[in-house]
């Protein structure tokens, strides 16, 4: 119970201090912090969605760019189209671009989600390693078809112009922008805590430990994994539309496998299985890059050295370091 | 007579040239037990697995409550009323016991697709849940986790998961195996007291327990049944004592 407490506590903290952060910035001034703080919690998002498969249900996804990078193309794709004034696509139906928001998150949600029924389908046929490489596989194929989309300018990839419409809020200043992206995180963590406390939830981290014992009490553990993976890249794909938001730029660099590893290394630091995990572990890896990327390009060296340390001596992430073992009662 | 609840008919499995389960028939009536005992490598954990459904048989057909249910995958034939205890106990490690319970209440009422409602303190799950704890004498540790758990105190968790599921038939897979003398017999008491409200099929070494619940035994050796009957029967049995009890 107190060890319960205490990672409230720490999770609360967690929370403040990204969103102190961009506002302190934006007190002094110092503006690029404040983007630096959306990226933290564009790709913090990214992980939350990870971590649901990940580590509440088991499944290492090597594949979850393949979700970010549909979210982003579908969010940057339709507002091209939009900035154009040209359609999408006029057959069967027309679908024209879109420069409104909600219409964007939509489509990042619909597409990121279908897509991954698909492979989520094909892949929990397997398990262990040839889960985890039948993800990346999907996820090159997918690397490899925005590569060859002359339409969208293949591996040089898409500037946008203009940021999206959300009715009543401007976008296009960096603080709204970050309280959004930052509003969205907190809901997708608390989507994660409501679904892994209930029924599913129950299932799904039977699922994880021991699916013999799901299957033998009569619950199916594939249609239980295979929503948890669909929730679980729908989340990431939202991250994605943000971060192309963000950036103001669509490549297919979002759909590489750098990335896929990037994400699981977001919920490695900070704690798989932990529901603030992600955004300890994002900014510990912004931190890193701004930090000691100042120094020297090969940072990662650094970030290697700490990934090593957390995987022999704290399984747990920082998370478990700091709040101790994750308790289920 | 009233039907047999469990019904195998020439069940047969072969893994290249061996042959571990070899034309087995055998049948478990309403509220009794039927114990299967048979040296190591006997084949039991085998046909258990197939009656499960785990494990697809070569050759021949298990009927449950009068349906065929050889094609049945183990969720379909456990939410029909199979339940089955583990040979190595089998539970969700990190959960409590009570948990593990839980889960199998929630199986039960076919209501795992629910996103919202927090498990915790839902006495739909809670007290049928307690409920089969105390029925296996595990109630005062229900909040532990697994881990924390007995050898013994495992097995009876396996038993109230099974029962949570409110089975017409267990399948017990050496239920009363690695017990201590006082453990062992609180199992074959608990068993004891449930056979009026579910028939058993019990896989077993400890031949006091098999003597002591056992409404029929048959002995398989070598993946045949070698003899069929009652507790006096395979006693008297002298094909059962070369093959099995050594004496």
């Amino acid at each position: 119970m107190l060890e319960m407490r205490r990672e409230n506590l720490l999770n609360a903290g967690i929370a403040l201090l990204l969103l102190a952060v961009p506002l302190v910035a934006w007190a002094i001034d110092e503006t690029y912090y404040i983007t630096v703080a959306s990226r933290v919690a564009i790709l913090a998002l990214a992980g939350v969605g990870l971590n649901l498969a990940l580590g509440f249900g088991g499944m290492v996804s090597f594949g979850h760019a393949a979700f970010f990078g549909l979210g982003g193309y579908a969010a940057g794709v339709l507002s091209h189209h939009a900035f154009e004034g040209s359609a999408f696509m006029n057959w069967p139906i027309t679908i024209d671009g879109s420069d409104a928001t909600l219409t964007l998150w939509f489509a990042a949600l619909l597409l990121s989600g279908l897509v991954a029924v698909i492979i989520g389908a094909i892949s929990l046929r397997t398990s262990g390693v040839y889960f985890i490489m039948i993800t990346l596989a999907f996820a090159q194929m997918i690397y490899y078809l925005a590569i060859s989309l002359p339409t969208y300018n293949g591996e040089d990839g898409l500037p946008l112009y203009l940021r999206s419409n959300l009715p009543g809020l401007d976008l296009s200043n960096d603080l709204t922008f970050f309280f959004v992206c930052y509003a969205l995180l907190l809901l997708a963590i608390f989507l994660s805590v409501r679904v892994v406390g209930s029924r599913f939830g129950a299932a799904l981290e039977c699922a994880r430990q021991n699916e013999t014992r799901l299957a033998s009490i009569g619950i199916a553990p594939y249609p239980v994994k295979l929503t948890a993976f669909v929730l679980s890249a729908m989340m990431t794909g939202l991250a994605g539309a943000l971060f192309v938001e963000l950036n103001g730029f669509v490549s297919p660099s979002i759909l590489s496998w750098h990335l896929s590893g990037e994400i699981m290394i977001f919920v490695i630091l900070g704690g798989v299985g932990r529901f603030y995990g992600p955004i300890v572990g994002a900014a510990l890896f912004i931190v890193l890059e701004t930090v000691i990327g100042g120094y020297t390009e090969r940072w990662q060296l650094f970030l290697g050295v700490i990934l090593l340390g957390v995987v022999l001596f704290a399984r747990g992430g920082v998370i478990g370091l700091l709040a101790g073992k994750a308790r289920h009662d | 007579m009233t039907e047999p609840l469990l019904v195998l008919e020439g069940l047969r499995k072969s893994f290249g040239a061996l042959i571990a389960t070899d034309n087995v028939s055998l049948e478990v009536a309403p509220a009794s037990i039927h114990a299967l005992i048979g040296p190591n490598g006997a084949g039991k954990s085998t046909l258990i697995a197939q009656i499960a459904g785990s494990l697809k048989p070569s050759a021949g057909s298990v009927h449950f409550l009068g349906q065929d249910v050889t094609a049945h995958p183990v969720p379909k034939r456990a939410q029909l009323g199979l339940g089955r205890t583990f040979q190595v106990s089998s539970l969700a490690m990190a959960f409590s016991a009570l948990r593990n319970v839980m889960l199998a209440v929630q199986a039960r009422q076919q209501a795992t697709f629910r996103f919202w409602r927090p498990v915790r303190g839902d006495r739909s799950l809670i007290d049928p849940a307690m409920a089969q704890l105390e029925r296996v004498g595990l109630a005062e540790r229900a909040h532990l986790p697994v881990t924390a758990l007995s050898h013994g105190e495992r097995r009876q968790l396996e038993l109230a998961v099974a029962l949570a599921l409110e089975p017409k038939v267990l399948l017990l897979d050496e239920p009363v195996a690695g017990l201590g003398g006082e453990d062992s017999l609180r199992m074959t008491e608990v068993l004891n007291g449930l056979r009026q409200d579910v028939a058993m099929l019990l896989v077993e070494h400890d031949m006091d327990a098999v003597f002591r619940l056992a409404d029929e035994i048959s002995v398989l050796v070598y993946g045949r049944v070698i003899a069929s009957g009652s507790v006096e029967d395979i006693r008297a049995s002298q094909e059962v004592r070369d093959a099995y009890l050594g004496e």
